[in-house]
């Protein structure tokens, strides 16, 4: 058990590593995009501004948490 | 070679450049303080495994319909690539100490030199540990790059050929000096990296959702120069921030 939860972390680090709240925006952000395409609306602006939001976010948790 | 092309073989060439230096640095340790045997045995066990973990998901990821393998490498691409970015904003403004391989290295060294001697079959054990673990770890990482960089973009014999030639570059330049590559603009380099993933990360992720980038793949330089400028502009926000909170205290001082 101890060996899977080491693999399940290690894979953790690897992808998902210090800022969790990173992987759960960029989902939500592809998520909004790909509701957004179904639309007549384009929706291709929506991904790269929010990709924006999400780097100053994380770069103040990392800043504030050092 | 097209835009798209011409980014593919260029990521992939820097982003296993930056792994490859950083493997070395771990094998030049072990072979250094505990024998060339051993630090070579893990490197090529390292190899071995890693060529078997290529051979198994390369063929896999090629049946994936497009859109729905761009979408998901695009969402890895993004989240691993802002991961490199963060760390390369917070080094450039001054939070977070540049990367040094000097000092790794010698880190490195005396962890090697002080511990113990246990011998299997010839091959001393922490050396063979040491470089397996060194290369495999930073190996994952170019193979995670070449198989979702090259399945995305059609082409992982292109995303491949930009490894290869950082691997020979860097070996070369290692067997040559064999010291780690400390001139090798390594913090710059991994800015370019998170810069690299980061972009194409953004343009597959949209492409996967199903929306149409204007342009096609030219857009590509356009999300290239948007995240470049994010960027800066962070360091910039950043780099004020902290001066601003530094010189009270030097005036204090």
């Amino acid at each position: 058990m101890s060996r899977l939860a080491a693999f399940g972390r290690f894979w953790w680090d690897f992808v998902i590593g210090d800022d969790w709240l990173v992987a759960v925006l960029v989902v939500a952000g592809i998520g909004a995009t790909a509701a957004l395409a179904t639309t007549s609306v384009a929706a291709w602006w929506l991904l790269p501004l929010a990709v924006l939001g999400v780097l100053w976010l994380s770069l103040r948790r990392a800043i504030r948490s050092a | 070679m097209s835009t798209g092309n011409t980014f593919l073989v260029l990521s992939a060439f820097l982003a296993s450049g930056v792994e490859f230096v950083e493997a070395l640095t771990i094998v030049l340790a072990a072979g250094l303080a505990r024998g060339w045997r051993s630090s070579l045995a893990g490197l090529g066990a390292a190899t071995v495994v890693l060529a078997v973990i290529v051979a198994a998901l390369g063929p896999a990821l090629t049946v994936i319909p497009l859109q729905g393998l761009r979408l998901v490498v695009g969402g890895l691409l993004l989240v691993f690539g802002l991961q490199w970015l963060r760390k390369a904003i917070l080094r450039a403004s001054g939070y977070k100490a540049l990367h040094d391989e000097d000092a790794i290295f010698a880190r490195e060294l005396a962890d090697a030199r002080g511990a113990a001697h246990l011998e299997r079959g010839g091959v001393d054990w922490y050396g063979f540990t040491l470089a397996f673990k060194g290369v495999l770890l930073e190996g994952l990482e170019v193979v995670f790059i070449v198989l979702t960089f090259g399945s995305a973009q059609g082409s992982i014999t292109l995303a491949a050929v930009g490894a290869v030639a950082a691997l020979v570059l860097v070996a070369g330049v290692g067997v040559a000096v064999r010291a780690p590559l400390a001139r090798v603009p390594e913090n710059w380099m991994k800015f370019a990296v998170g810069v690299m993933l980061t972009t194409f990360g953004i343009f597959w992720s949209v492409e996967g959702a199903g929306a149409d980038w204007p342009g096609s793949d030219a857009s590509l330089l356009g999300v290239l120069g948007f995240v470049v400028l994010s960027s800066v502009l962070c360091v910039r926000l950043l780099q004020r921030e902290r001066n601003s909170l530094v010189r009270p205290i030097e005036v204090e001082a």
